[in-house]
């Protein structure tokens, strides 16, 4: 039995006495029901087992969409010091960099509804999607140097974006120092044929119409004007690039805890220090991998932008944020009154910023940093915005989207996917999928429901909610 | 006694599969089989192209590489492969044919993405006459 401590109405606290070893607690948010449904599901054992890393800083952070990964559970946070602790591929997982990126336009759901089916085929005609498709953006083994040494700016450069759009993206689209000479070949080889794809999974592009507005002026500041405003939310990361950047690095992470006689109570948290060339390699092939996400991203951002254009005519799609959800970084935070610098582990969990942050774009510096939270494809996603509560409680943290509830094969056993097309159809949603079949794994009843989890990291301050909006098209890898 | 070469099992966000084989090499094979059988299907898959892979490793680790090596090729060189045999094997390594095509996205139904092979709850076993091999793949 979880010998779990209740702080208050959302927070819970894992003791170090529940598990030798572990080197600080775990912090769990989640409301009561949730908190329930996670027992059930031995995650906690994950957030606990987090707790053992050498250098965890703080408490090891579960945000209330978490659910069991490998090794750190997906919706888990952790900070260690840069300066004698480790970093843990396991801590960003291998989608290194997916993320989610906000456009908006000035169009409105009544313009948009008649020409859904048309702009809904050119989106998925325009931007390659599902397992095996091939780019349409040619790169070569230099030029893909160049894609993860420079991020979305390569793309810009090439006139697949626009200037403004770097400066609205998380680290401007790109982490300086990636070592490119960090990336194994096969990781090159894979990454070459997926530059401007979506993927497969639950990755998506969607088309939404704003349907809620609980903070009209924050949502004034992200150019986010009216109920029925069209959005579009993408979600991808790096491809097959940062899957083998993964894979390669959790393998030699193996031979780093036995070089270090790193403990662990679970192989897949395979680690080493910070300050080791082990941990250095790492960081820097991970800064490539998350390079080449916010470049695949861009690239397809410009595809969106020409399929509107071709459908509406003369029509701005201007990028609100981008944000990474599988990633480490390294920033500078205030713990017990003093400024240390930490490697914050973030798998499947979102920056959330506060306003005046010096990491934010001018634009929303009075504001605070844009939090895209996506739901599953049939429900509502949302935007929020960072706290100063979360700068002070989770490393500036907040969750990433809804989490899976049940696993493919008993979503698949539940349902048929053309039963879920035809459910969403009838409620007007347009879906473009290359595999009908993986629609039952997406489903709904697949997730948490997102509204739950926003409610939570809301009421607990780690963010605030700004807008809801409801998919009116979705294009599924 | 016509014995299943393999079973996937329910895990929340990835997928499980337990491989059998009469032998170590058996299961392998199974297993490849099984991994590609989540992505595309493998009945679509014609015997075009054969292979050569060779892959180090030990037991546990071997199951990783062998199946990682694989994705790669899927990834990298468009190759889908429906049918493998083991031809060698010594303490820590091991070399196998691989038999495909190139991935034609027209003519191959493709199903879900696999990002990996990871370690967790990663076991090869012996149990009666039968090898079991039981790995989960990141979806």
């Amino acid at each position: 039995m979880y010998k779990l401590r209740r702080l208050d109405e959302f927070r819970w606290e894992i003791p170090p006495s529940y598990k030798p070893g572990m080197r600080t607690s775990g912090l769990v948010y989640a409301s009561e029901d949730m908190m329930e449904q996670m027992k059930e599901e031995q995650v906690l054992e994950q957030v606990a087992n987090v707790a053992f890393l050498p250098g965890i800083v703080g408490y090891s952070l579960a945000m209330p969409d978490i659910h069991w990964g490998y090794g750190f559970p997906i919706g888990g946070v952790a900070g260690t010091r840069v300066e004698d602790g480790v970093i843990s591929p396991g801590g960003v997982g291998f989608d290194i960099n997916c993320g989610v990126r906000l456009l908006k336009t000035n169009l409105t759901s009544s313009e948009v509804a008649p020409r859904m089916e048309e702009l809904m085929t050119k989106l998925f005609q325009r931007i390659p999607s599902g397992l095996g498709s091939q780019g349409k953006i040619r790169v070569g083994e230099k030029e893909m140097k160049e894609v993860l040494a420079e991020g979305a700016s390569w793309a810009v450069e090439r006139g697949l974006g626009e200037k403004e759009d770097l400066e609205l993206c998380e680290e401007e689209g790109c982490i300086k120092d990636a070592g490119t000479s960090k990336v194994s070949d096969k990781a090159k080889k894979r990454g070459i044929p997926q530059l401007g794809t979506l993927g497969s999974g639950n990755h998506f592009l969607e088309v939404e119409a704003v349907e809620e507005i609980y903070d009209k002026e924050t949502a004034r500041a992200f150019g986010i004007e009216e109920v029925g405003q069209i959005l579009v939310l993408i979600h991808t990361g790096s491809r097959g690039l940062g899957h083998q950047i993964c894979t390669d690095y959790v393998k030699l992470m193996g031979e780093a805890v036995r070089e270090f006689h790193i403990e662990l109570p679970d192989r897949q948290l395979a680690c080493a220090p910070l300050s080791s060339a082990y941990g250095k390699d790492y960081l820097s092939a991970m800064k490539c991998a998350a390079n080449y996400a916010w470049a695949n991203r861009q690239c397809i951002t410009h595809f969106t932008r020409e399929c509107f254009r071709e459908v509406f005519g003369q029509t701005n799609l201007d990028l609100i944020y981008d944000i990474a959800h599988n990633i480490a970084k390294l920033e500078t935070h205030t713990v017990d009154g003093k400024k240390i610098s930490l490697c914050i582990h973030r798998k499947g969990a979102t920056r959330a910023f506060p306003p005046h942050h010096p990491d934010l774009p001018s634009r929303y510096k009075d504001v605070g940093q844009p939090v895209l939270i996506p739901g599953d494809m049939g429900r509502y996603s949302y935007v929020a915005v960072g706290t100063e509560r979360a700068l002070s409680e989770t490393f500036g943290s907040t969750c990433h989207g809804a989490g899976r509830l049940k696993s493919r094969g008993e979503a698949k056993r539940e349902l048929k996917g053309g039963e879920v097309a035809s459910e969403l159809a009838s409620r007007g949603i347009v879906i473009k999928t290359g595999s009908i079949s993986s629609l039952a794994e997406e489903a709904s009843l697949a997730y948490k429901d997102v509204a739950q989890v926003m409610e939570v990291v809301d009421r607990a301050g780690i963010s605030r909610k700004v807008t809801r909006s409801r998919p009116l098209g979705v294009v599924k890898g | 006694m016509d014995r299943k070469r393999y079973v996937f099992f329910d895990h929340t966000a990835d997928v499980g599969i337990i491989a059998y084989g009469k032998d170590f090499r058996e299961a392998l094979e199974n297993v490849a089989c099984a991994m590609f059988s989540i992505m595309v299907n493998l009945k679509e898959v014609n015997e075009a192209i054969c292979r050569i892979i060779e892959v180090e490793g030990r037991e546990e680790e071997l199951v990783v590489n062998w199946l990682n090596e694989l994705l790669y090729l899927f990834d990298a060189e468009s190759l889908a492969f429906c049918r493998f045999e083991v031809k060698e094997m010594s303490k820590d390594k091991m070399k196998a044919l691989a038999f495909g095509e190139k991935l034609d996205p027209k003519k191959h139904k493709c199903k879900m993405g696999v990002k990996a092979a990871t370690y967790h709850q990663l076991t090869v076993a012996k149990e009666g006459e039968v090898y079991k091999v039981q790995v989960i793949l990141d979806v």
